[in-house]
């Protein structure tokens, strides 16, 4: 019964453990992708900005720290650009007078965090009459992403002391009926190592069990849930999908650190209810 | 030799347990500690067995310091001695032979040892043809022959008995003694917490007698105390 409690609780301390872990990659995946989508900075230039002035300018965004690339669109191109996007409703801009649209920059940076840094530099610059980037949009998943981890870290942590607390009495249990026993092996010079043993198998043993189950249940259901996401909302999963980590891909990962961890679980539970009993 | 010098046992409370103690025991002696209940006899085991340490002084068994035995290192010390306790603390789930094979087992000895030695010592304590059976088969004073065979199994160097006569009437205790008492003669140093003054002056053995945590007496030889001057 106490044992079934124990694998229980190691099992569910690991499936949350799954799943955040999960969310996490999958926020952080799209996060990634976010970034490479908004890794840009265009710098609108002010119209009085002469040529010579804007050659400079493209010159020094290039050597401020964080930009990759960076490339000139002229106003004209930006004008065609917008007639092509219009299409039939192109015709609004034929009364144009002037060509209200600015001469910009596109910069591409090398991370996205430095367009804040990269922004801050711009603005400085003469002739620059406004900046437009993504950041705000990466920043929400990044914090989002953090928030998780956060939460996650704490909700595992305290499940985690439970889980070696549970298994803790339940080896206390075994070493309570036993204890007459344990006490004679060590009034019969057993070592304090060979007294231990069979109770750390157990919890060793208790860790285990409770890691393969969470394993089984973490890949099975997350798989159950891509599928069904996939099948109800394919179009939105469709752009997504290149950001979706598939349970494949951690598999490995998350077997190698639900049975550490399961096992850490039991090992950790198996010292603590020993140390007591081990004072004869 | 078993020494201790100075030794005292203060628990919490301020409750000294024993004071002062000096006490030799030579190689292959046997020796009686009486005292009524408090007197410090147990505690007195307790230092030898390292159960616990004393407040202040030094216990040498061989010339080795007990008291310094790092905690991983007790195991092997207490190889060097076997015990009796007066509940005889078999494992009820174990057979007789299962019970003294259970010693050997625990310090790692092999089987062919163990299936050699085991009916030698049940055969010393009587129990030949009582191997199979499970403790609660067996009177008191077969159990504690169980308990004597299962501390002799491994040849220890000292035999430490603690009121090993406790639970049992008159004639099985004489049993009791007569066992320890051939295996002392053989070599084993036996050290035999008691109250029972009857026991004690029918030996004719060393006698330390303690009160109130103190030794009054030790008589070395031949010794007999009158218990009717004690009241």
């Amino acid at each position: 019964m106490m044992g079934l409690a124990s694998i229980s609780s190691v099992t569910a301390v690991l499936i949350i453990l799954g799943f955040v872990l999960i969310i996490v990659l999958n926020v952080n995946s799209l996060a990634f992708g976010a970034k490479e989508t908004f890794d840009e900075v265009v710098v609108y230039l002010l119209d009085d900005t002469d040529e010579k002035q804007i050659e400079e300018m493209g010159k020094a965004f290039k050597k401020i720290d964080g930009v990759m690339e960076v490339s000139f669109q002229t106003k004209d191109y930006a004008l065609e650009q917008l007639k092509k996007d219009l299409g039939d409703e192109a015709y609004i801009l034929e009364d144009l007078k002037r060509n209200p649209l600015p001469n910009t920059y596109i910069i591409q940076l090398e991370d996205v965090s430095k367009s804040e840094y990269v922004e801050e530099k711009i603005q400085s610059f003469e002739g620059v009459e406004g900046i437009r980037y993504y950041d705000e949009a990466v920043d929400k998943l990044i914090k989002i992403a953090d928030f998780i981890k956060k939460i996650g870290g704490w909700i595992i942590l305290i499940l985690l002391l439970i889980s070696v607390f549970i298994i803790s009495n339940t080896i206390k249990v075994t070493v309570l009926n036993r204890h007459k026993e344990i006490e004679l092996m060590q009034y019969v010079g057993a070592t304090n190592g060979y007294v231990r043993g069979p109770f750390m198998i157990e919890g060793i043993m208790l860790g285990f069990i409770g890691s393969l189950i969470a394993i089984l249940i973490i890949s099975f259901s997350y798989n159950y849930i891509l599928n069904y996401l996939s099948d109800r909302y394919m179009m939105m999963m469709v752009g997504m999908s290149g950001y979706i980590v598939g349970i494949d891909m951690i598999l490995k990962d998350l077997i190698i650190i639900f049975l550490t961890m399961g096992i850490g679980i039991g090992v950790l539970g198996s010292l603590i209810s020993l140390k007591k009993f081990l004072s004869v | 030799m078993i020494e201790f010098c100075n030794v005292s046992k203060v628990y919490k409370k301020e409750f000294t347990a024993v004071k002062d103690i000096n006490l030799k025991i030579q190689d292959g002696e046997f020796l009686f500690i009486v005292g009524k209940s408090g007197a410090g006899k147990s505690t007195l085991i307790k230092l030898l067995l390292r159960e616990i340490n004393p407040s202040d002084g030094v216990i040498t068994y061989s010339g080795q310091n007990i008291t310094k035995i790092k905690k991983r290192n007790v195991a092997k010390y207490r190889r060097k001695m076997g015990f009796v306790f007066q509940d005889y603390r078999l494992l009820p789930k174990l057979t007789v032979y299962e019970n003294v094979a259970f010693a050997m087992e625990m310090i790692c000895c092999d089987s062919k040892t163990i299936r050699r030695e085991v009916p030698l010592v049940l055969s010393m304590v009587g129990l030949s043809d009582k191997a199979k059976y499970y403790p609660d088969e067996l009177s008191g004073g077969e159990q504690q022959r169980v308990a004597i065979a299962r501390a002799v199994i491994n040849k220890p160097e000292a035999i430490i008995a603690d009121e090993p006569t406790g639970n049992l009437d008159a004639e099985t205790s004489k049993e009791i003694i007569k066992i320890l008492t051939e295996i002392n003669k053989r070599g084993t140093t036996v050290i035999m917490a008691t109250h029972d003054m009857n026991i004690v002056n029918s030996c004719q053995k060393r006698i330390v007698e303690l009160k109130r945590g103190v030794i009054i007496r030790d008589i070395k030889t031949r010794g007999c105390i009158d218990e009717s001057k004690e009241n």
